[in-house]
């Protein structure tokens, strides 16, 4: 990038070194992206079968398969859920719908959504064992998993939701307004049902999130791979099985490479079907 | 015509007063000092250029305006005598009396009979009957003598059920209009209800609006000059002088176009006469 | 007519009574998620009082090494790790995640820039632990060839660059969406360079955006724990080079929370809380952009 005597080559030069700088980029991440997604697909896909979905593991875990796992992970994003939903559409609702009467609360709870949002995850952890396992004893526990992974997704949850809402258009608002509508058949009746495909949005991205974590998990829903007799019993989710795999049980890296592989299957099938029912939703209205 | 026109200016009592009316967004006055009289039964236009506090003054009539933030409402605004500004009032109540029609359309996301079936259950307009088919046949009553009212029940009377939204921006407009009406209001707003029409649309609406008119009392803001002077019985004219808008003429339609007092009055209409 | 006059009057109540009801629900859910922040925070604390009161805060910084069975809790090599793991992978997430924004804001063609957002978006959901779990079986391997041990620095630095990647890019693709399409016109009417287009008109305009997204990455960098623990080996120590292992503070916590008590655990908690007082900072600063940003935009509307 030398300074040239005439400005206009060096600019043409620069021009033509962005066009390269991106292009070299786009390459380069799309072809880690392969290689990860290939890797996993290569030393996992051998391991996947029926059995492996429905089979309890054995040798810690080089052998069998998942099907416990399967079963505390939708019990712990089931617990989760259950909490952030009506806490985040409730927050959301506030923040997108009371802006007027309820100011200073709206700007006291998205500050506080702005912290929460960038706090780390393992500090989800430490907190949901002190708090759930400890505090309210709730012990090693798919209850006190999913109530972390609540605190965890409920940023991202009320984001997406108040989003959602914000896409309403005013003007159903000043209409229902105008007749003398309650704030409550308006909001049921005309906002809600209008905001459905953000909402679907929204909920895919928190069980996304949800599915996708570990790190507060390990101190807050542990590690015991048998299936879970109650909400009460620790579970291990699927992440935790991958890192537990791959960490400590030598020889673990073909089922780890199968579990992941499921887990991001299962991510892939979240957003196919989200995508679904937001353009069948989008297609009936 | 005439006689209905005589009628309206000559009652002593109006439905509807602004008293000294001042609205102000944060630190930015709208207007101010506003005081007008509407009487039962007329056609009310407001005319004046963009920016004037048109808008904001009509939505002072059915407290529209405690929905905009940082919007102060100064003043008195007498309806049957009571002042509607006071925190007292229910304003559920006061905007099923005072309707409003918007620039745009905006029916719901609903079907159209869902549109007027749902402020008419809201109210509980519909006298609880002895069974749900007698219930529902009295919702579908009004709503057909609602449709009928803006013309609009041939246009859709085979597709009641289907999205109100796939309806022609006139017929919106008019089945809006209905859904004001289903509730059985004493006054109507319509801010510029015909801008966003085309002509031909825009004429149906202008029609409808002069066949309610003894029923209903009707406050319409247009920047159609030549609509105002077709529909109205009286012009009020807002003007913005230092970058405040004032109200700066009321008379009846003859006497703002054929003898106007105030010399921008003057310009206005002369102006848009050409 | 007088049935009619009740019916009218007890729905108007009816709907005054569940609009208190909504509205009261709504604050109540409300600050209960306000108050999570407060709570999670109070418990951190308390948690870690007990060694914030028996050590003092100075000698979490002071003490020459990690030996918490033996007492001695110096905190300082793993905040270093955590600093320097976060700090190499901004500096490369940063620079791709432009070049990425561009391409899809900018300059791509439409037919590929559309999969290329789709697949930022993918890269941004794929978990902490697939990614730990790849960097592990593939990139380890790989670093270990061209130095041993192969779990180190650079390893933990490549993979949460690729990982903050799509948090630069993505937000940095909002950030320029903002840009009014009239600067765009304007460059091109006078038929400005691509380089001279950005550097003077775009990046300018969009830089608190940019700021916003490059502290946003560094945050989620920092925090992060699985990836790391999994291909920085985990070695107490102040890294001499690029291939020697360390621990970060975030793989600290999950390494040792398992079996650690007392003051121990009480420690734990402090790096807890010393990743949530990282974090406070850098939502501030976040803020602190966005809104010096918001004013230098008011004050080209005023210009104009």
């Amino acid at each position: 990038m030398s300074i040239s005597q005439r400005p206009g080559l060096t600019v043409t030069a620069l021009d033509r070194l962005l066009g390269f700088a991106m292009a070299a980029t786009v390459i380069a991440v799309g072809l880690g992206f392969c290689w990860i997604l290939g890797a996993i697909v290569a030393q996992g896909l051998g391991q996947i079968s029926l059995a492996f979905l429905l089979a309890e593991p054995s040798n810690a875990g080089r052998e069998g398969g998942i099907a416990p796992m399967l079963v505390s992970t939708l019990l712990i994003l089931g617990v989760c859920l259950a909490i952030a939903l009506p806490l985040g559409l409730g927050t959301a609702l506030l923040l997108a719908e009371f802006t007027i009467t309820d100011q200073r609360l709206g700007r006291l709870v998205r500050r506080s959504l702005d912290f929460l949002a960038g706090v780390p995850s393992i500090v989800f952890g430490l907190f949901g064992n002190a708090f759930f396992s400890q505090v309210l004893g709730l012990g090693f526990s798919i209850l006190s998993g999913g109530l972390t992974l609540a605190c965890m997704v409920l940023p991202l949850l009320i984001r997406t939701t108040e989003e959602g809402l914000r896409a309403v258009p005013p003007s159903y608002r000043q209409g229902a307004a105008a007749l003398g509508l309650s704030q409550t058949t308006t909001l049921f009746k005309i906002i809600l049902p209008a905001a459905v495909p953000g909402l679907i949005a929204g909920l895919v991205l928190g069980m996304g999130r949800a599915l996708a974590e570990t790190a507060a998990l390990i101190f807050t829903s542990g590690y015991v791979d048998r299936f879970p007799r109650s909400l009460m019993d620790s579970g291990r989710a699927l992440s935790i099985h991958i890192f537990d795999l791959s960490m400590n049980i030598p020889g673990g890296d073909a089922r780890a490479a199968a579990s992941a592989l499921v887990l991001l299957t299962l991510l892939l099938l979240l957003n196919l079907l989200a995508g679904a029912l937001a353009q069948r939703w989008a297609n009936s209205s | 015509m005439t006689t209905m026109m005589s009628a309206a200016t000559t009652c002593t009592q109006p439905l509807l007063e602004a008293k000294h009316l001042q609205l102000s967004y944060g630190q930015q006055v709208a207007f101010h000092d506003v005081s007008l009289p509407i009487a039962s039964g007329e056609i009310m236009a407001i005319v004046g250029p963009s920016g004037c506090g048109k808008s904001s003054f009509l939505s002072c009539l059915n407290r529209m305006s405690d929905l905009v933030p940082h919007c102060h409402v100064q003043g008195e605004i007498h309806f049957n005598g009571t002042n509607i500004l006071s925190p007292r009032t229910d304003t559920l109540l006061l905007r099923r009396r005072i309707g409003m029609i918007f620039q745009k359309p905006n029916p719901f996301p609903l079907s159209v009979w869902e549109n007027l079936a749902l402020p008419l259950r809201e109210h509980g307009l519909v006298k609880s009957q002895t069974s749900r088919r007698a219930f529902r046949q009295a919702i579908h009553q009004a709503i057909e003598a609602v449709l009928r009212d803006v013309g609009l029940w041939e246009e859709v009377k085979n597709r009641l059920h289907s999205s109100a939204l796939a309806l022609s921006g006139g017929q919106q407009q008019r089945l809006c209009i209905a859904r004001a009406l289903i509730l059985q209001p004493e006054v109507l707003l319509l801010d510029e209800p015909c801008s966003a029409l085309d002509p031909l649309a825009s004429a149906v609406v202008e029609e409808l609006m002069l066949r309610l008119r003894p029923r209903y009392t009707q406050v319409v803001i247009t920047h159609n000059l030549a609509q105002a002077k077709r529909i109205a019985d009286r012009i009020a004219v807002f003007w913005v002088q230092q970058h405040k808008g004032q109200l700066i003429e009321v008379g009846s339609t003859q006497q703002i176009f054929n003898a106007p007092t105030h010399e921008l009055t003057a310009a206005y209409v002369s102006g848009g006469k050409g | 007519m007088q049935t009619f006059e009740m019916s009218q009057l007890s729905s108007l109540r009816r709907a005054h009574r569940r609009d208190r009801i909504l509205r009261h629900s709504l604050r109540l859910l409300g600050s209960i998620t306000g108050l999570l922040v407060l709570l999670i925070t109070l418990f951190v604390l308390q948690e870690a009082w007990p060694a914030l009161q028996n050590l003092g805060f100075i000698r979490f910084w002071t003490d020459g090494s990690w030996h918490p069975l033996e007492g001695s809790f110096g905190l300082m090599p793993m905040v270093l790790g955590s600093g320097l793991i976060a700090l190499g992978a901004t500096a490369i997430a940063t620079p791709l995640g432009l070049l990425s924004a561009l391409f899809c804001q900018c300059y791509g063609p439409p037919l590929l820039v559309v999969p290329y957002r789709r697949l930022l978006e993918l890269l941004a959901g794929i978990p902490s632990v697939v990614y730990g779990f790849w960097g592990l079986v593939v990139l380890v391997p790989q670093i270990n060839r061209l130095h041993p041990p192969g779990q180190s620095l650079l390893a933990g630095t490549l993979i949460l660059s690729l990982m903050i990647l799509p948090t630069v890019a993505l937000l940095a693709i909002a950030s320029l969406a903002q840009i009014p399409s009239s600067y765009w016109q304007g460059a091109a009417a006078l038929s400005l360079s691509r380089w001279t287009t950005l550097t003077r008109i775009i990046l300018p305009s969009a830089r608190s955006g940019l700021f916003t997204a490059v502290v946003l990455a560094t945050g989620r960098a920092l925090g992060e724990t699985m990836a790391v623990l999994m291909v920085c080996g985990n070695v107490v120590q102040v890294p001499s080079s690029v291939f020697d292992p360390v621990r970060s503070l975030t793989a600290n916590i999950a390494l040792e929370m398992a079996y650690a008590t007392g003051d121990h655990r009480a420690v734990l908690f402090v790096s807890g809380l010393v990743l949530l007082a990282i974090v406070a900072g850098l939502v501030v600063m976040a803020e602190g952009i966005s809104n010096q940003g918001m004013s230098s935009e008011s004050v080209i509307v005023h210009e104009r």
